[in-house]
């Protein structure tokens, strides 16, 4: 089994909420000097067939019209 | 004429779907999301809620259920079918309907009864022909991710062939969806997906009934197939 961790993001250019909420609120706490916040998600697994995981991605933990995805052996 | 109305786990509105269904003098029955043999059904439903919890994302897990598939088979054999907000995501998902729902732009869970405007493009021999003969249907949205987005050049496709279904009124849209886009019909016409929810508009006792007409309009399209 090798363990893998699979990094989810919006797609560049589509509008994120999220990150925008973070972005704003963090002037209020001091935090000053940061932009281009971005919320996405993560996802840690085991797999048996490391060369699987591009399809696995396609298939279910992404959507490729709205997410970008990145793979990380760890 | 019978419906079927898929029930998930995490689905919340089949029950009124099912009525709706009914109030078109039809017969209705619920799906189990483990079912696979749809062959005594003429229109199918999949309704809202949050399926699976909406884990990962809204309507990702559920397209891989058994129910799904047959719906996808149902759907390619022009058996018409109706997605209503969590629905109208698992559509997407499992590809029978172009685009996405994101987050509200505004994160906020948004409930509220406003006006749709059908069908905006060529109307053809599809299942919106009834409810697009009407100027605007009064009906609730309820929803935390209903942003519609699609890349530009597939919004001028889906404009240019008809295949906006429905449009917020101006000044209505809730969630930020692009182009105003409600909701949205494949291109053949037999599958629609809509984030408000015409099942909650069949009962003068919650103040509008144009809801029936989108339920109507399946039907009409279940009895020609």
């Amino acid at each position: 089994m090798a363990r893998a961790r699979v990094l989810i993001r919006p797609k560049e250019g589509i509008l994120d909420p999220q990150g925008k909420a973070v972005e704003r609120a963090l002037p209020a706490l001091g935090f000053e000097g940061i932009g281009h916040v971005h919320v996405g998600r993560m996802v840690e697994l085991d797999v048996e067939d490391p060369e699987r995981l591009s399809e696995l991605c396609e298939k279910l933990l992404a959507n490729p019209l709205i997410e970008d995805y990145e793979i990380e052996p760890i | 004429m019978r419906w079927g109305v898929l029930q998930f786990p995490g689905s919340c509105d089949e029950r009124d779907a099912f009525h709706a269904c009914e109030r078109t003098g039809a017969e209705a029955r619920l799906v189990w999301h483990e079912e696979r043999d749809l062959s005594d059904l003429d229109a199918v439903v999949v309704p809202g809620g949050f399926s699976y919890g909406d884990y990962l994302r809204a309507g990702a897990i559920a397209r891989f259920s058994p129910a799904m598939e047959a719906v996808a088979e149902f759907a390619t054999a022009s058996g018409p079918v109706l997605g209503i907000c969590n629905g109208f995501q698992v559509l997407c998902e499992a590809g029978l309907l172009p685009g996405a729902l994101l987050l509200n732009e505004s994160l906020r869970f948004t409930c509220r009864q406003l006006d749709l405007i059908p069908a905006d493009g060529p109307i053809r021999q599809g299942i919106l022909d009834e409810s697009a003969r009407r100027p605007t249907l009064s009906i609730p949205a309820k929803h935390g991710e209903g942003r519609y987005y699609a890349p530009d050049e597939v919004l001028d496709g889906l404009e240019a062939r008809g295949q906006v279904a429905y449009r917020y009124a101006p000044g209505q849209n809730p969630n930020g969806s692009a182009r105003d886009i409600a909701g949205v019909r494949n291109e053949a016409g037999n599958v629609v997906g809509l984030m408000p929810h015409p099942e909650h508009a069949v009962d003068p006792l919650t103040g509008s009934t144009d809801g029936l007409k989108v339920f109507e309009a399946v039907a009409t399209a279940g009895a020609r197939a």
